[in-house]
């Protein structure tokens, strides 16, 4: 063994060799997908925010410890209320050799307000005012505490390329959701990479950009090939031959293994995604009572599924907001109790138990298909008997959307790095007119609860802020709004002498410009 | 002929048209394409105009019928996530899967034809009875974990064969790239070729080997030992030339199944063919690649069963084709 393990790192070190004669540094890529459009504002999702920071560059960024850091904004202040003003950095030049002025963001916000999927985070905005060249205010309605967090969002785009009609007399600024359009096959930003050429589901490949702004990176990758592999071995398997230097998502099976393999770094990072099951109370009637709701949450044992199904990669949760966050309470512990989930249940009435139906998507979460049986057969324990189906996520979220099922699983990231936007659409008060509740299977509503997420949405002082959404979440975990399982960790794996513990973060948009390769 | 290619052709037809009905009324169960258009925390009034938008909100005659509208127009409807044409697509992917088809194939025939003779001539040998035990190793373990045992092996602990892709390939026509012209190209679809014809292969050895054993003992070839041929000549211009006959007809059905092999290969080896592009189709619910894959793929059978019915009526001249189109 020890013969083939020195014959893969002298093999790992050959290649390594050869590909550091061919280029300068190239960096190949895999991740399970690639993005689906070029046009950072078509679908919001991960893979679209993982682009978006290679081929262009956001307002300002969130740092690994949940920072703002300035990029595009030199500076900003708060100049009254509703108005924030950013004053922008100068002699920016996009791809196409366009410098980089306000009238950018300012088509770029109009833009944004089109886009079927970003219009919603953005919603709190009522205008971009061009003050001068290189000045912006946003303007919102009602005082907004989060305009930073959605200034992570707004990634300025080449308003004169992306300006006139193609040949076939389409306006290449339209956002197409299906079918062609110019933005989602040509791109021009201000990031570290220029796209040099795409093959969807094969490959896309980034050059570093010679007139970017940011000379004081000490990023060094000159190209960057980015490979989608779907399937979880191939990727470890690609990485561990050499094919690849950095992967990601690692599946918890082979974290073990990345770990202990030679030439190899594995990187793991608590991750903001929140796993939780949700008790319709439309459905059965026990659930309206909080001592069942506290029952379920005793029997389920948080601390025992992310060690025994995770392998240890998950974060125990007893709350919505992970650690960092405004709302986070940090001493709040999961309820795991057996005994007192019996004593609950007899208490509520339900001493036989009763019967229900759960739901859970089976290649959505890490995990999700194994984590629901262990609740499942958890929940016996205090004499709840569940009838359990699960489902592919494409089956899975038009179940959810019926709310087909007493129990259904629902794994949540807050778009804005915010505790209120978890309770906005996971447990307030199903709304259809505001929207608010959206994936609330449990119909679960509180009053108080939605008032506190109310006041914190035009509350600008951080501190009181802090304290309205702690009391939010107090609420949720007294009356059992829901059952929180764990924050998923992120895991990348990276050949050794990547560095790329540097550039990753809880967000999953590794900073690749910023990469430094030793050489 | 003639008659016999046109009643072919409307046989295909009408194959297609089934398909394309079937398809068409399993796409509802599939999922909800818009969930992988849009992100998860867009209102339920933007989902409901892109759905009012996509036409999905119409009955299913309605669809259908539109489909075959344009279909007729040679336009399979435009992949959600591809943004095109679903036949462009899908004829982008084609070379190869073709591609990696046909290397399978050729491990296969390679293989079979002298492995089947053998253990049919030499029933009793050591080397007859390894080559079948492994053969039934073979047929009993599933493509894709023969194609992952070969990536562990081959490219993690040897390191000797790159791990998935299809690496340097050369342009030669329209969009197919072949594999087969450089060193990288070769060193990346053998693995691949091997998984998937690590079904097929055994079930031709044995095949090859049952037929062979059958003709062996018929009366023209126990008349020809009689006669005192060369035992070369017997086995191979007399024997092989019947035992190829039904080996004909079941390879050009099995050439169709491989391409349902493909899926599972592609998919573990990450090739950029028309198989994982499938699978992927199905996990994003992209319906209309979805459709235009399953009538693609109708037709590559058809057509494969077409040509296999040409070839069996040359290797066998009593054969007529305008009796076998009946």
């Amino acid at each position: 063994m020890n013969f083939l393990k020195s014959c893969v790192a002298s093999a790992a070190l050959s290649i390594a060799l050869a590909g550091g004669a061919m280029a300068e540094n190239t960096l190949r890529v895999a991740y399970d997908a690639d993005p689906v459009s070029l046009d950072p504002y078509e679908q919001l999702s991960g893979g679209t925010l993982q682009l978006n920071h290679m081929a262009f560059d956001p307002l300002v960024r969130w740092t690994q410890d949940l920072q703002f850091e300035a990029r595009l904004a030199e500076s900003w202040e708060q100049i009254d209320e509703t108005t924030m003003r950013f004053k922008l950095r100068e002699g920016v030049k996009f791809h196409s050799g366009n410098e980089m002025t306000a009238k950018d963001f300012a088509w770029t916000f109009d833009r944004v307000k089109e886009s079927p999927d970003f219009k919603g985070i953005f919603a709190p905005f009522t205008a971009l005012e061009v003050v001068d060249d290189y000045t912006i205010d946003l303007k919102t309605a009602e005082p907004f505490p989060l305009v930073l967090h959605t200034a992570t969002y707004i990634f300025p785009m080449d308003s004169a390329f992306y300006s006139g009609t193609t040949e076939d007399g389409k306006d290449k600024g339209e956002i197409v959701k299906h079918g062609d359009s110019f933005a989602s096959r040509n791109i021009s930003g201000t990031g570290p990479f220029i796209v040099t050429e795409r093959e969807q589901g094969v490959k896309v490949t980034f050059e570093r950009f010679d007139g970017y702004w940011d000379t004081e990176s000490e990023g060094n990758v000159d190209e960057i090939v980015l490979t989608p592999i779907k399937e979880d071995p191939t990727r470890v398997a690609a990485l561990l031959s050499g094919d690849v230097d950095f992967i990601a998502p690692v599946p918890p099976t082979d974290l073990k293994r990345l770990e202990d393999a030679e030439g190899v770094n594995l990187i793991t990072m608590p991750g903001t995604r929140i796993i939780t099951f949700q008790m319709n109370q439309e459905r059965v009637e026990a659930f309206k009572d909080p001592k069942v709701r506290q029952a379920i949450d005793h029997a389920v044992n948080n601390a025992g599924i992310v060690d025994r199904i995770m392998r240890g990669f998950g974060t125990v949760g007893a709350q919505a907001s992970p650690e960092g966050y405004l709302g986070h309470i940090a001493s709040l512990e999961p309820r795991f109790d057996v005994e007192k989930g019996k004593q609950l249940m007899a208490e509520a009435g339900y001493a036989d138990g009763f019967s229900i139906t759960m739901m859970a998507p089976n290649n959505r979460y890490v995990n999700d298909d194994k984590i629901a049986q262990a609740v499942a057969s958890m929940l016996s324990q205090i004499g709840i008997t569940v009838d359990l189906q699960t489902l592919p996520k494409a089956q899975y979220w038009p179940e959810f959307d019926e709310r087909s099922a007493d129990m259904m699983m629902i794994g949540w990231h807050a778009d804005t790095e915010d505790s209120a936007n978890f309770h906005q659409f996971l447990t307030a008060c199903p709304d259809a007119e505001t929207g608010n509740g959206q994936y609330n299977s449990g119909n679960y509503c509180n009053e108080d609860a939605d008032a506190l997420m109310d006041q914190a949405n035009t509350e600008t002082d951080q501190a009181k802020r802090g304290e309205l959404l702690q009391q939010l979440e107090q609420i949720l975990y007294d009356e059992a709004a829901f059952i929180p399982l764990h924050w998923q960790n992120l895991a990348w794996g990276a050949k050794e002498g990547m560095n790329a513990d540097e550039i990753v973060n809880a967000l999953n948009f590794p900073y690749f410009g910023d990469l430094k390769i030793s050489e | 002929m003639f008659a016999y290619l046109v009643k072919r052709l409307l046989q295909a037809i009408a194959v297609m048209l089934a398909i394309s009905l079937i398809a068409f009324a399993i796409q509802g169960n599939l999922g909800d394409p818009l969930r992988e258009l849009l992100g998860q925390s867009v209102s339920e009034e933007v989902r409901q105009q892109l759905r009012e938008d996509l036409g999905l909100n119409d009955p299913f005659l309605v669809q259908y019928w539109r489909f075959l509208g344009s279909a007729l127009q040679g336009d399979l409807g435009t992949s959600y996530f591809f943004k095109e044409p679903a036949l462009e697509v899908i004829l982008k992917k084609l070379p190869a899967t073709m591609e990696l088809v046909f290397g399978a194939t050729i491990i296969i025939i390679g293989l079979s034809v002298p492995l089947g003779i053998y253990t049919a001539i030499r029933p009793n040998s050591i080397l007859s009875r390894a080559i079948m035990a492994i053969s039934i190793i073979g047929i009993s373990i599933p493509v894709f974990l023969t194609a992952i045992l070969m990536i562990y092996f081959f490219s993690v602990e040897l390191g000797w064969m790159p791990s998935f892709g299809r690496g340097e390939t050369v342009h030669i026509i329209g969009s197919w790239d072949t594999n087969f012209l450089t060193v990288d190209g070769w060193a990346h679809i053998i693995m691949p070729s091997i998984a998937l014809s690590s079904i097929m292969l055994p079930m031709f050895i044995r095949l090859i080997r049952a037929e062979m054993m059958e003709v062996m003992q018929s009366e023209y070839v126990r008349f020809a030992r009689a006669k005192g041929i060369a035992p070369g000549r017997i086995y191979f211009v007399h024997a092989l030339k019947n035992t190829l006959l039904p080996v004909i007809t079941v390879g050009g059905v099995q050439i169709g199944t491989m391409v349902a092999y493909t899926i599972l290969t592609e998919t573990v080896f990450s090739w950029p063919g028309m198989g994982s592009m499938f699978l992927e189709a199905v996990n994003r619910v992209d319906t209309p690649l979805i459709v235009a894959y399953l009538i693609v793929v109708g037709f590559i059978f058809v057509v494969t069963n077409t040509i296999v019915d040409l070839i069996y009526g040359l290797v066998n001249p009593t054969v007529k084709l305008a009796r076998m189109g009946a």
